[in-house]
């Protein structure tokens, strides 16, 4: 069984973002990631939407947006 | 957070401004910001360097952050722009092929040594008390005074914008970001083709 949530989570603009990894550093729940040193990943399922990448992000490409999943109910 | 070793380096980024100002010959040291960073991503390390171990970017962070330095601003567009990035780091390399051109002028003994620190590529700012002769030929010294130049000026603008706008602003138009960017995209690209 499964339910629609909506829930907030980080969005990266891939294509503006440096890579400098200030994001990574700042996330409490380990979520970020630079991939191959181009841009940064964030983990939907371990982001918590609590913005604290979007306040460092230099580049300001990171925005923090309520998306609808597919959440399984335990 | 734990921290690591690496978070520590951004008293290697002061001590490296500092000693500029006792003798300029440690200026030779910043290499190291250089060739570190682009080898770390030739060899598949990606952009590590940014990451973990940029001193000066902590340094940014600090100051920025902790010491709130920073009016916490949205970067304008225009500066986060490819073309001002890769317009930069032209500026940059041109100016750092200059640089290297009057080393090779005081090699070859065409001018003689100026004991000056020229800051943002405009004002030149009399260093004699920073040099005190050298073991070495005049160039060493020369170069070390030129590259000092480069080192203080990126410093400049990086306090700069960090007070305008964010503590790491710095980091979006860093011509070494820039660059190792420039190699893990062409690494990535690569691979998508390889596959």
């Amino acid at each position: 069984m499964s339910t629609k949530q909506k829930r907030r989570c980080a969005m990266v603009d891939q294509s503006a973002c440096v890579a400098c990894g200030y994001c990574v550093k700042v996330c409490p729940k380990a979520a970020i990631s630079i991939f191959k040193g181009v841009y940064a990943w964030v983990d939907d399922s371990l982001c918590i939407g609590c913005g604290k990448c979007q306040k460092v992000c230099p580049a300001s490409v990171i925005t923090v947006e309520v998306k609808e999943r597919e959440e399984a109910l335990v | 957070m734990k921290k690591h070793w690496y978070d520590y380096l951004w008293i290697f980024s002061a001590v490296y401004l500092l000693l500029g100002f006792f003798n300029i010959l440690f200026a030779w040291l910043g290499l190291l910001c250089f060739f570190i960073p682009l080898i770390i991503s030739i060899c598949g390390g990606g952009k590590a360097y940014c990451n973990r171990y940029c001193g000066r970017g902590q340094l940014f962070e600090l100051l920025g952050g902790k010491f709130g330095l920073s009016r916490q601003k949205d970067i304008p567009a225009w500066m986060r722009s490819k073309a001002f990035r890769y317009g930069f780091l032209s500026f940059f390399l041109i100016m750092f092929i200059n640089m290297l051109w009057n080393t090779w002028l005081v090699a070859s003994g065409a001018s003689n040594l100026r004991e000056i620190v020229t800051l943002l590529w405009t004002f030149k700012l009399p260093w004699h008390w920073a040099y005190h002769g050298t073991l070495f030929a005049p160039w060493v010294a020369q170069f070390s005074f030129g590259f000092y130049s480069v080192m203080l000026t990126s410093t400049v603008l990086g306090i700069v914008t960090m007070v305008l706008f964010k503590p790491r602003s710095w980091c979006v138009y860093c011509p070494m970001g820039t660059m190792t960017q420039m190699i893990c995209k062409a690494k990535a690209g690569n691979l998508e083709k390889a596959k």
